[in-house]
């Protein structure tokens, strides 16, 4: 068949696309004709040309770069982030297609519900023997300490979700059930909003259904389910942290949703309530929405070597003081035996005939069934019951005798925790490769959430395609991209519905989200971090002026060596440039302060730790501040080896101050931003400290570069607009140190912090003599009385000087110890008790 | 018999404890052989609050959590319970051991289907081939069950070494198989894994056993604390006890706490701390008759 045949002036990039004729071709139909629900889409694109076609699709996944949408991948290396792939071709489903699904999907999240309520209730299908023991109890989705617990609103599964496929048919079957914390929402959204923006005109004209509606919807159940109607409910959303494959959806569902985000060790259950640990206390948590693994979360009543959980959470949950969603133990349904036996258990408890099918199983615990798949492996894929088994998925197809011998071996060991299930051709989707559509299998995942009224299901969700026409594994951790569902509207009147329905008032939250103590502790640490690397780049830079474009070619010149020794006390990193030999500074390791990964204090070492900090926070930033922090993050890899690129190191410092601007224009004024400044102002203080102190400690006054160091502290200007002379010790160290005019001065540091303590609220009942702001008025006092110009004592006599600074030092390391102390999260997490034999 | 058991344990912290969330199982259900009287546990300093359910497997749990900050914590169960002997199994039980495998998986009969999740493996209990073999000398084919089981729990008691020092309540099934030894926990559990691995139903009990030496014979092992056994199903006869640390079928001095899949499931008591260092337990249970006392 070719594609040109059927419908004329098709687009170029249609040429050569050639559908298989065993399985269902997404965009062309059996007689070879472009399906009808395409062919607006198609025309469309022909219309807007290849070439305005690639400017959009590089357009798209600029965007998605911006955006930093990633997904975190696990391999033999620990952690990386990809960027998040997105097809540029949405796959389209008609209006009939889509009802068919959402009947049964609604169908199966209401047996898979009534499924998880007789589980953990009654139990009369395991009593009745329609459901077998070992399949449920060998499952490690059922969670034991869960039995008889209250649900809130009654609900077993809130949300669902469910991956289906198009077999050759055309009829739509489930592939997967989930319910643990179904990702994929937040992506979805995120590639809806790429998709409107890069075919703003095709998107509009294609009458889509649109996903807002069932955010809102979700947000609107979720909010009810909180315990305590009377008040304002709290919701958070519980994440395992930056390390979690799915965390970039985390902060993106956080912002959207409009809820905390938080991890296990921000919460604490007392009285049987869950609170939040904020600045301000404790403040209750009503509903979680939950992304840690149930047997991850209350290390008292489950895994106890977990440390992504809250203790005593269960229990809170069992008193009703708390709406968890989805419930704990609610993966006990995410178990592919339990699919052989979906049709007997919708007759049995709904009355009805199971309307989406699933891809046929065969659960080896019953011994025909094993017979079955152990005779007929070839043809089957093998996989086990548990979601976490260390056993993988299997094509018995791909299998060699020795391989088929294994497998059997384990399968006979404990049927129980074994399927073979139906090898599925999947539907087959165009994908943009290069500039021509090629055909790629594809599979979606589908999105439902039960409010007072039933089940809603997303119109769209998440298609998956995969990285080859041939791939028998699609998912995003096997490299495929996603594309975004366009479900098409019969009728233009029910979108209308749709969006008075969604501009329905929600509740509005009036009191301020509640600032963590683990967020207060980031953001401090950003603060610190960016003023660090800025300094850090700064000497750098200087070093690079000084034998790049000034006329230093030897290692021992003095004023290198100060600023080289200023740039080793400000990181505190102490390469053997020191020494004194001679040679190429770039061969001299110097270079090491700038790019060493491993270095710590080195810029590339501490972008690390400013993303690190940043990611932990990330719902905290703006859109704008996001793709900063990113860009500083590109810009870190692209660092040395050689001191040689000073526009890099410019373009570096560009971005900080950039940053710098963005989180004081786009921060909303509260603890948060004033954590992240107090860390900044510390951290400037202490490395104007450091550097005086090193000027001070050299015995020679004629070796200090004293126009280099006003560059590194950014004063060159203000020196020239104050004194118009040449610099000397007197105005340097009066405009460094006690100009309090001078943005740049100790001093100025010092006001500032005193300010930003401030507003710091008290913590009960410490000590006077602890508080951080008491701490810093010593400092300033110290500083002042010596600066008078009466002082007993000569203050620019280096000792005397070093000392001074020292005192002022050793002030503000005490005051970040004590807003340790006070504000962040308690270094010792929750300790599990010795058990009694 | 009746009998009144104080059971206190004591946690000694270095650093005070913020704040702590608990889980007891001290205080003994009731069985078709034993009836808990009275059973009231108390905690110092006094729990913000304390509350009590039933497990899964019908086992009284108690969790309370203390909010005030305390160095110590002393939790003190006391209960009375009346043990009747219970009617001891009839040793000649014909049935065979791979008669009762095939009965306990093809049987329609409720009670033996809730037998049924006790063939599967727990967090302490793996199945595996050394287990296997190790069982298969008790198990010969065509064997009755119960002789088989009585066979094993006498040869745990015969090649294992009681020894308090080599293992705690990690210690992983296969090193008490390779090392000869461990206390009743391990024994318990290696009567259980090898059951399990043969596709038979056993679970853990824990409780109390009476240690009074009736006169002239020896002091019984493991009763400082609580004890632990097994309890093997058997269609027919139902779940049968037997104690491999002591060799024998637990008759009225012992009294059951409760019963799970291991010791996981019926750990005596857990918690979790905040703050605290390190600490120290100190665990001391008095089991007496009621008639000796008044």
């Amino acid at each position: 068949m070719t594609s040109g045949s059927a419908t004329s002036a098709l687009p170029s990039f249609l040429d050569g696309y050639a559908p298989e004729a065993t399985v269902f071709d997404e965009l062309y139909a059996a007689d070879g004709a472009v399906r009808p629900e395409w062919e607006y889409l198609i025309r469309s694109l022909g219309t807007l040309g290849p070439v305005e076609f690639d400017r959009r699709c590089a357009e798209g996944r600029r965007l998605l770069h911006d955006s930093g949408v990633t997904y975190n991948a696990f391999g033999e290396g620990g952690r990386s982030e990809l960027p998040w792939m997105l097809d540029p071709m949405p796959v389209l489903i008609s209006s009939s297609s889509w009802r068919t699904i959402e009947v049964g999907l609604v169908q199966r999240a209401e047996l898979l519900e009534a499924v998880l309520e007789d589980l953990y209730g009654a139990q009369r299908l395991i009593r009745s023997g329609v459901l077998p023991a070992s399949l449920i109890y060998g499952h490690s989705g059922f969670l034991r300490p869960c039995f008889g617990m209250p649900v809130a609103g009654n609900r077993h599964l809130p949300t669902y979700s469910a991956d289906i496929a198009r077999t050759a048919d055309g009829t739509f079957i489930a592939l997967g059930d989930r319910a643990q914390a179904p990702s994929g929402t937040g992506y979805a959204l995120q590639n809806r909003v790429v998709m409107a923006h890069v075919l703003p005109s095709i998107f509009r004209d294609s009458q889509v259904h649109r996903l807002r509606f069932y955010f809102r919807r979700l947000r609107t159940a979720l909010l009810e389910l909180a315990p305590d109607a009377d008040d304002i409910p709290n919701m958070v959303l519980l994440t395992p942290g930056p390390g979690s494959e799915t965390y970039f959806e985390h902060t993106y569902l956080a912002n959207y949703l409009g809820c905390t985000l938080v991890q296990g060790s921000d919460l604490t259950v007392a009285d049987q309530r869950v609170w939040l640990n904020t600045l301000d206390g404790l403040r209750r948590v009503d509903v979680i929405l939950r992304r840690v693994d149930g047997a991850f979360c209350d290390p008292l009543e489950l895994r106890n070597d977990s440390v992504l959980g809250t203790p005593g959470l269960l229990q809170a949950a069992r008193a009703g003081n708390v709406a968890i969603v989805n419930p704990i133990g609610c993966s006990a349904i995410e178990n592919p035996g339990l699919m052989a036996f979906l049709p007997v258990l919708a007759q049995q408890l709904l009355g009805q005939d199971l309307k989406m099918p699933s891809v046929r199983t065969w659960w080896c615990g019953h011994d025909e069934a094993r017979r079955y798949v152990t005779e007929n492996l070839q043809d089957l894929v093998i996989k086990p019951t548990n979601p976490h088994s260390s056993d993988m998925t299997v094509f018995g197809g791909q299998l060699d005798a020795e391989g088929r011998d294994r497998i059997v071996a384990k399968i006979e060991a404990a049927p129980h925790l074994f399927v073979g299930q139906e090898y599925v051709r999947l539907s087959h989707a165009p994908v943009v490769v290069g500039s021509r559509l090629e055909p790629r299998p594809m599979v979606l995942r589908s999105f439902v959430a039960a409010d007072s009224g039933g089940y809603t299901v997303m119109p769209g969700g998440l298609c998956r395609v995969a990285p080859t026409p041939d791939s028998k594994l699609v998912s995003t951790r096997s490299g495929g991209a996603s594309k975004d569902i366009w479900v098409l509207a019969s009728e233009p009147e029910r979108e209308l519905e749709a969006i008075t329905a969604s501009e329905a008032p929600l509740p509005l939250r009036h009191a301020e989200i509640a600032v963590g103590r683990r967020v207060a502790e980031n953001l401090f640490w950003v603060g610190r971090y960016s003023e660090r690397i800025e300094k850090t780049t700064r000497a750098l830079r200087e070093v690079a002026r000084l034998t790049l474009e000034g006329d230093v070619t030897d290692q021992r010149d003095p004023r290198l060596q100060c600023l080289l020794s200023v740039a080793c006390e400000l990181t505190a990193t102490y390469p053997p440039f020191n020494s004194g030999q001679s040679g190429p500074i770039e061969n001299a390791g110097v270079t090491g302060i700038l790019a060493d990964q491993m270095l710590i204090g080195s810029v590339r070492n501490d972008i690390g730790a400013l993303l690190g900090a940043s990611d932990a926070v990330r719902d905290q930033f703006s859109y704008d501040t996001w793709r900063t922090i990113l860009s500083i993050g590109s810009q870190a890899g692209s660092l040395g080896p050689t001191l040689g690129d000073l526009a890099g190191l410019e373009d570096l410092l560009t971005l900080l101050a950039a940053f710098g601007g963005l989180c004081a224009d786009s921060m909303t004024r509260g603890a948060r931003r004033r954590f992240l400044e107090t860390g900044r102002c510390l951290e400037r203080a202490l490395a104007l400290n450091a550097t005086l102190r090193r000027l001070a400690a050299d015995p020679n006054p004629a070796n200090r570069p004293w126009h280099e160091i006003l560059g590194l502290a950014d004063a060159q200007t203000a020196y020239q607009v104050r004194y118009r002379s040449t610099p000397s010790a007197e105005s340097v160290l009066d405009l460094l140190i006690d100009d309090d005019s001078n943005p740049r001065s100790l001093v100025f540091q010092l006001i500032r912090l005193d300010s930003l303590l401030q507003g710091l609220s008290p913590r009960g009942n410490q000590p006077d003599d602890v508080a951080p702001q008491k701490i810093l008025r010593q400092a300033l006092a110290h500083l002042r009385k010596t600066a008078q110009p009466d002082a007993t004592e000569p203050r620019f006599f280096d000792a005397a000087l070093e000392s001074n600074l020292s005192y002022v030092s050793e002030r503000l390391a005490a005051i970040s110890t004590q807003l340790a102390t006070n504000y962040f999260q308690p270094i010792e997490g929750p300790t599990v008790l010795t058990p009694q034999s | 018999m009746r009998y009144r058991v104080n059971h206190r344990t004591e946690y000694t912290y270095s650093h005070p404890v913020k704040l702590c969330h608990n889980e007891a199982r001290l205080q003994p259900r009731s069985t078709p052989y034993q009836r808990c009287e009275q059973s009231h546990i108390s905690v110092e300093p006094a729990p913000t609050v304390s509350t009590e359910r039933e497990d899964i497997f019908g086992n009284r749990v108690v969790y309370f959590a203390v909010e005030d900050e305390h160095q110590q914590l002393v939790v003190t169960s006391t209960s009375e319970i009346e043990r009747w002997h219970p009617s001891q199994a009839p040793p000649d039980h014909p049935m065979g051991w791979e008669d009762t495998r095939r009965n306990v998986r093809a049987s329609d009969d409720p009670e033996v289907r809730a037998a049924q999740q006790f063939c599967l493996e727990s967090p302490s209990i793996e199945t595996s081939p050394e287990l296997v073999s190790y069982a298969q000398s008790s198990f010969a084919p065509g064997r009755p069950m119960l002789e088989a089981l009585v066979d094993l729990s006498s040869r745990i008691h015969r090649e294992f070494e009681f020894d308090p020092e080599r293992t705690t309540v990690q210690t992983h099934l296969s090193e008490v198989l390779a090392h000869r030894g461990g206390v009743c926990q391990d024994f318990a559990h290696l009567g259980i894994g090898c059951l399990r691995s043969l596709g038979l139903p056993a679970r853990y009990v824990s409780g109390y056993l009476e240690t009074l030496p009736p006169p002239g014979k020896p002091k019984l092992v493991g009763a400082d604390a609580s004890h632990a056994w097994l309890s093997a199903f058997v269609p027919e006869l139902g779940w049968v006890d037997i104690d491999p640390t002591n060799d024998q079928l637990p008759d009225d001095r012992y009294v059951t706490i409760g019963w799970g899949r291991d010791y996981t499931d019926v750990t005596p008591f857990k918690g979790v701390l905040y703050g605290g260092g390190d600490h120290t337990l100190d665990v001391g249970v008095d089991m007496q008759r009621i008639d000796s006392i008044e």
